[in-house]
């Protein structure tokens, strides 16, 4: 049984991890391109709409390859949690299946228009598809983090006496007060990525000197919107979330914060330690006193429950990976806004284009959104142990009853090979298309 | 409300088959009948611009099946867990030799795309006709051994195979002799499905020789379809009741002998869609008579212990079901508004056409 639960937590763990890194660009790049081809039709300048046809061209690479690797995530629900799926399908199968209804179809089948489309339709209506894109992408988001908070924080539901939940509320699943917060941070940590995959690019090119015209336009709308959305994940985005965990999983809060004593004169906020779970403290540690009890109450006194006031089967099953996901969360996140705000001084000054170290840094930077990105998500995950859906149903409950550890290790070492070589020819994609530069995109 | 539901999902599917089903069958005419390099990139081109918004069909269809059978989905998916697992695989191979092969330009690199498309083209249709197969034949729901069953009465796992191979062993696994002729019907259904797809699309040379294959393909198909018969019969003696009690349903399997029938005429016929059009009926017929001989049993029990799975004790609550029909009506129409107007730009042969990404 042991080994059961371990390698179906791996596989999804592992296969999820791997598709996230697709859409949590192409949410946030749909927004820029839009915002590239609205800039054209403004001003008519044309490097504003090569700039986004390039850029659809990277999305449409990371769009194939979140298609690829979703079709996975959806049949592993049944495949390797078919207890979970035949007690929830009733509820989560409901915004499951929107997903694929209202956001899926929009979203391939306006891609194929944008990319095809542009001489056979004029240019409003080439700006049309891509908003269409643009919001087919982000109500994805939307479903996925309505099933998702669902799970956190379970809403409009009833249990009958065979076991099975059922919907008694279907309005209840989008007023879930976990949705909104959650949904928001986490389209503001997808545009975090894209704005800094685009200044990325751009800075590439600016130190290349290839492509130098695209490569300023791309720096400098990578750099605002990437100010702009490290700035808004942590507030009030990021305060709304770490609020919602404080009252509805106040034990998952004391975990990742590494509070192990309840102190009643203010919490201290840490910000570098390992948590040691033998002793219950945290070694080596660098805290500053009473401002947690401030950021999370406005109140510098305020009490914290600490992990000392929950019983061991209460508390997420592993700690310290929960804590360390949580701090290189807020660590880098905290990193991005410094950096994203020295760009934006510097823009402003005029002096970005050749201050050479800064654009190092930036062309350098762009893997740590994506771990920002999916370390936020392990916090969210991990947080919720040892429960699948908080507060109803335990991780190890919601495996498939008939598939033995054999398969499931077979499986996931299937899955490890078969997305290794997927994601070094996804490099290799992304490389060409970088490599080109925007112009091969004229025909 | 279970009928409503189950009557979508089911147009869901059969539209997922019919509509990736041509890309899939093009996968295996590429593989066998390709020869020249203008031809090999013509062919795998018309799989590739549409089997992105195809597969989409796939993804909806599981959707709905776990929101509306969610006992079905959790049942089905973990007993067939190792050859789901392998058309995930399948389905990822295909997508990166389709999308890979004009990245590059030189010729080895072609070769390996172009098999790895082939091959896993063909693998996953044998594999769906293998799936329908066992759907058909039924499971040892519940694993039942010497009268008691080890899982939860509509739990089941099926291992890839039993060493008999046969479909009326005590523990049948996923392939046997049975599943397999199902796979082969489902094989030469999608080559003629895929070839008539061809020779609408492209101007590849091979579409007159393709023609003279379809004929061929579809007196082999009539061979296979008697047997299948005889066997089915051999497995299951009941498995023709449902068209004795309820006649109508006869419907379906004459939807399939005409597109079988009609498909003889694919050397005469003036437009080229009409081919198409045969073997479009002939998937429908055929997935559509399937589920019709079991109605409304979605997979049968072989053993007498446990019950088989029907449309109404694996169904979501009566509530969650009408809400769902609200927003589900919705969807669809606007699912159809965005096919017409993606057909309408996309239409045509497609050898000139601009091959985007």
């Amino acid at each position: 049984m042991e080994d059961m639960l371990l390698y179906d937590r791996l596989q999804f763990a592992f296969t999820i991890t791997f598709h996230y890194i697709f859409p949590q660009l192409t949410m946030g790049l749909s927004m820029l391109i839009v915002y590239f081809k609205w800039r054209y039709l403004r001003n008519n300048d044309e490097r504003y709409n090569t700039t986004a046809t390039f850029l659809m061209k990277i999305f449409a690479i990371n769009f194939t390859m979140g298609v690829v690797t979703g079709i996975p995530m959806e049949f592993q629900f049944g495949t390797n949690w078919a207890k979970f799926s035949e007690l929830t399908g009733g509820i989560i199968g409901q915004t499951l299946a929107m997903e694929g209804m209202f956001s899926f179809f929009l979203e391939s089948s306006f891609l194929a228009l944008f990319i095809y489309g542009e001489k056979l339709m004029g240019q409003k209506l080439h700006f049309l598809t891509g908003l269409l894109v643009f919001l087919g992408s982000w109500a994805s988001g939307w479903f996925i983090l309505a099933t998702n908070a669902w799970m956190q924080h379970p809403v409009g539901y009833e249990i009958l006496d065979n076991g099975k939940y059922v919907l008694t509320h279907f309005g209840a699943l989008f007023k879930n007060p976990w949705l909104i917060p959650a949904f928001l941070h986490n389209q503001m940590a997808s545009l975090v990525t894209s704005s800094f995959v685009v200044a990325s690019i751009g800075a590439f090119y600016v130190l290349q000197e290839k492509h130098v015209n695209y490569g300023k336009l791309m720096l400098k709308t990578g750099v605002v919107f990437g100010a702009i959305s490290s700035l808004l994940i942590i507030f009030p985005t990021g305060d709304w979330n770490a609020k919602n965990v404080v009252k509805h999983q106040p034990a998952s809060f004391a975990a990742m914060e590494g509070i192990f004593h309840t102190e009643d004169a203010g919490a201290e906020i840490v910000l570098i330690g390992q948590p040691n779970m033998l002793e219950k403290k945290l070694d080596n540690k660098i805290a500053v006193p009473n401002v947690l009890s401030f950021l999370t109450y406005q109140n510098w006194d305020t009490q914290i429950v600490g992990m000392d006031q929950f019983k061991k089967e209460e508390l997420p099953t592993n700690v310290p990976a929960l804590y360390y996901a949580y701090h290189i969360m807020v660590g880098l996140g905290t990193v991005f806004i410094g950096i994203m705000l020295l760009a934006v001084f510097f823009l402003w000054r005029k002096k970005l284009f050749t201050l050479k170290p800064l654009l190092w840094t930036i062309m350098f930077l762009v893997p740590f959104p994506y771990i920002a990105n999916l370390t936020g998500w392990y916090v969210a995950e991990l947080g919720r142990q040892p429960y699948l859906v908080y507060g109803l149903l335990k991780t190890a409950d919601g495996i498939s009853p008939t598939v033995s550890s054999g398969n499931t290790l077979f499986t996931l070492l299937g899955f490890v090979g078969l997305y290794l070589l997927l994601g070094i020819l996804f490099l290799l994609l992304v490389g060409k298309v970088v490599f080109q530069g925007p112009e091969s995109q004229k025909h | 409300m279970e009928i409503f539901w189950y009557s979508i999902i089911g147009i869901v599917l059969v539209v997922f088959f019919v509509l990736d089903g041509y890309d899939f069958g093009t996968g295996i005419v590429h593989l066998f009948f390709a020869k020249t390099e203008k031809d090999k990139a013509v062919i795998s081109k018309a799989a590739g611009l549409f089997w992105d918004s195809n597969e989409v069909w796939l993804v909806a269809g599981g959707g709905m099946l776990f929101m509306a059978f969610p006992t079905f989905y959790a049942s089905v998916f973990s007993g067939f867990y190792l050859p789901l697992i392998i058309v995930l695989w399948l389905i990822v191979f295909r997508a990166i030799g389709l999308e890979l092969r004009t990245q590059f330009n030189f010729s080895m690199w072609k070769t390996i795309w172009d098999k790895a498309f082939g091959v896993s083209s063909l693998l996953l249709t044998l594999f769906f006709g293998i799936a329908l197969g066992n759907i058909v034949r039924g499971v040892n729901l519940g694993g039942v051994v010497e009268g008691k069953s080890l899982y939860e009465a509509h739990f089941f796992f099926l291992p890839l195979w039993d060493s008999s191979f046969s479909p009326l062993s005590t523990t049948p696994g996923v392939i046997d002799w049975f599943t397999i002729i199902i796979g082969i019907i489902a094989v030469v259904t999608l080559t003629i499905h895929g070839a008539n797809w061809v020779i609408l699309k492209t101007n590849a040379s091979i579409n007159e020789k393709l023609k003279k294959i379809v004929f061929k393909l579809n007196i082999v198909l009539i061979i296979l379809t008697v047997f299948s018969l005889i066997v089915w019969l051999q497995v299951n003696p009941k498995a023709l009741n449902n068209f004795a009690d309820k006649p109508y349903l006869i419907v379906f399997p004459i939807v399939y002998l005409i597109g079988l029938f009609g498909l003889f005429g694919v050397q005469k016929f003036k437009k080229e869609s009409t081919a198409l059009l045969f073997s479009t009926l002939l998937i429908v017929g055929g997935i559509t008579s399937s589920l019709a001989s079991m109605f409304p049993v979605l997979l049968p029990a072989t053993n007498t212990v446990n019950p088989s799975l029907d449309i109404y004790n694996t169904a979501a609550s009566e509530y969650g079901l009408s809400v769902a029909m609200s927003w589900g009506i919705l969807g669809f129409i606007l699912l159809f508004v965005y096919m017409i107007i993606q057909k309408r730009l996309m239409g045509g042969k497609i050898d000139a056409m601009d091959y985007g990404h």
